[in-house]
């Protein structure tokens, strides 16, 4: 028994993964594992979502997600939590697959390849103390695809938002409002960056404004007898019209194909 | 040049005369003679305005000896393969110049102008030159040292993530249910000894079918209730011969996409039905990602395509579609019994 593992408590640990045995099979090691590096199994959850509704009530120092699950996967996951402000350290696991561990080697998180073996995973908790949760930009790199979900922190509950309920996105001092039909949220996040993310789902239609391309239902001029002359987008499910600026109009005709 | 009657069915033979009983045979040689023909009426007779008059008259006096040749040539064309590479030209070459030179007092009235005997057998001849180099070529490009290799090549593999996700499963259940581990590591063994056999020659349906409930079963262990299969497969012969896993890779793709990134449970189904002379094969499976269009997905179907097509020729072929969140591929191939 090593002298620095007796003295900090036990790391509690939340398996993320959509496959039974696998989970199973992780708490097995930790277990095995114990004495060398003592930890807690604080749940399991199937995917990304059901492990931030744990995450929201148990907290945990370690998050070992699989890579591939439904609803939200695990590079999701660890930019949900990234945000949080106690985030955990994330390490994830997968099964080969010679890219993504070069991936994960540039963007400098730690991973385990399954099936995962005991020394292994010893290892990468025992790193786990010294260890700063992943760059957001660096998580962003792993994931060929945007996120499915925008998260909130609110009162210590993460709200999470699916992407595609979002009417718009607007730019509000420090904030960006993401609007929804029943409510609006705000998101600790800048316009640009989300504009990068989400280019195919959201057009920029004004220079803090971006607007969801499935929920235009058309466009209107207004504006033509006082002097102020412009456009304005009418969206499904959200009452207020958006104002389109000039520099932005050629592109907005353009991209919904006026 | 190899004889060719040791050869087995499914494969091309070496040069010699082709299998006349092929449908993409005879549409390449219907084609052929055709394309001949209205090249050699450019040529002789280039005038534009008359253009479409002159081909008329060629092919008053073309298709009916055509058709014929072609007719006999099927009948005869259990005779043909038995005999020596260099009898077959022979017998063909005979066939065609005789079935010409019998019809062609027919023929020289009408709409064709009476054409010269000779330059006519001289032209038939050419023609079953031509024809029968051609398929000498084509035959020797798929000759069975080149297709085995390509089918070598080409027989599916299993997905490393596959491999490695099953192992951690089966490690994932070794501790709680010892009896299930062995089974999957059977399963597993007998996954890899398919995949690792000779895959070249065509194999009874009943096997690819054990295949599938084996590889089925083992995704089982790791997907738990999340993976439900229906099987509508009474009506089809298990002595169907078909190419090695070729249903297996499908079933495989329908999991990869159909149900591992869904959360509840989806539904694969699998159709095999005898249509009449032919085999129809659907494997339909929802689409849980509609957005996704792997490129391994893509290369899987392309390996079975061109698997199908080296076995089958034009009488096999493959067709995807989605309709009502569903993805549907389906393979039809000509029925052969097996002769166990």
């Amino acid at each position: 028994m090593t002298a620095p593992a007796t003295a900090e408590p036990p790391l509690r640990v939340l398996i993320v993964d959509d496959e039974a045995p696998a989970r199973t099979r992780l708490r097995d090691l930790l277990g095995d594992i114990a004495e060398e590096q003592p930890s807690a199994v604080v749940g399991m959850a199937a995917n990304g979502a059901e492990a931030l509704r744990l995450f929201e009530e148990q907290g945990a120092d370690v998050v070992l997600a699989d890579i591939r699950m439904p609803v939200m996967d695990g590079v999701e996951l660890a930019r949900h939590l990234g945000r949080l402000p106690q985030p955990p350290v994330v390490i994830f696991t997968t099964a080969y697959d010679q890219y993504a561990v070069q991936a994960f080697e540039l963007a400098a998180v730690d991973y385990l390849v399954k099936p995962v073996r005991a020394a292994r995973l010893a290892d990468a908790l025992g790193k786990v103390r010294r260890q700063r949760p992943a760059a957001d930009h660096a998580l962003a790199s792993l994931a060929p695809a945007a996120r499915r979900h925008f998260s909130v922190n609110e009162r210590g509950r993460i709200l999470l938002i699916p992407v595609a309920d979002v009417c718009y996105l607007k730019a509000e001092l420090k904030y960006v409002t993401a609007r929804c039909p029943e409510r609006e949220f705000l998101l600790d996040e800048s316009l640009v960056q989300l504009e990068q993310e989400f280019g195919d789902r959201f057009l920029r239609i004004h220079r803090n404004c971006l607007v969801a391309r499935s929920a235009v239902i058309g466009v209107e001029r207004v504006g033509e007898n006082d002097g102020d002359a412009h456009w304005e987008v009418l969206l499904a499910g959200v009452p207020e019209r958006l104002a389109v600026s000039r520099r932005q109009w050629p592109a907005v005709k353009q991209a919904l194909a006026l | 040049m190899q004889s060719i009657e040791q050869k087995p069915r499914p494969l091309a033979v070496v040069g010699g005369p082709p299998d006349f009983r092929n449908l993409g045979v005879l549409l390449r040689l219907l084609l052929l003679v055709n394309l001949l023909a209205a090249g050699t009426v450019l040529i002789a007779h280039p005038e534009p305005e008359r253009l479409h008059l002159n081909l008329l008259a060629m092919a008053a006096r073309l298709e009916l000896p055509l058709v014929l040749v072609t007719t006999l040539l099927f009948l005869a064309q259990p005779w043909i393969a038995n005999l020596s590479a260099r009898n077959g030209v022979a017998v063909i070459v005979v066939l065609a110049v005789g079935v010409s030179w019998l019809l062609h007092p027919l023929l020289g009235r009408g709409v064709a102008e009476a054409v010269d005997l000779g330059r006519w057998l001289g032209w038939t001849l050419s023609a079953t030159a031509i024809c029968l180099l051609y398929f000498d070529y084509h035959g020797r490009r798929l000759s069975p040292a080149v297709t085995e290799a390509r089918l070598m090549a080409l027989t599916a593999r299993i997905r490393p993530h596959f491999l490695f996700n099953s192992l951690n499963a089966v490690l994932g259940v070794i501790r709680s249910d010892p009896r299930r581990a062995e089974r999957a590591l059977e399963e597993l063994a007998d996954l890899f000894r398919a995949v690792m056999r000779d895959n070249r020659e065509l194999v009874p349906l009943g096997e690819e079918l054990i295949l599938c409930e084996r590889y089925l079963d083992l995704e089982r262990l790791r997907l738990g209730e999340r993976l439900q299969v229906r099987w509508d497969i009474d009506d089809c012969p298990r002595d169907a011969l078909v190419p090695p896993l070729l249903l297996q890779p499908l079933v495989e793709n329908a999991v990869y996409h159909g149900v591992e990134p869904a959360a509840e449970a989806g539904e694969i189904v699998i159709r095999l039905a005898l249509k009449g002379n032919e085999l129809r094969l659907e494997v339909d499976n929802p689409l849980a990602d509609a957005a996704s269009q792997h490129a391994g997905n893509r290369m899987a179907l392309d390996n079975i395509r061109e698997r199908l097509m080296l076995f089958f020729d034009l009488e096999a072929g493959l067709d995807i579609a989605r309709s009502h969140g569903r993805h549907r591929v389906r393979i039809r191939l000509p029925y052969r019994r097996s002769s166990k």
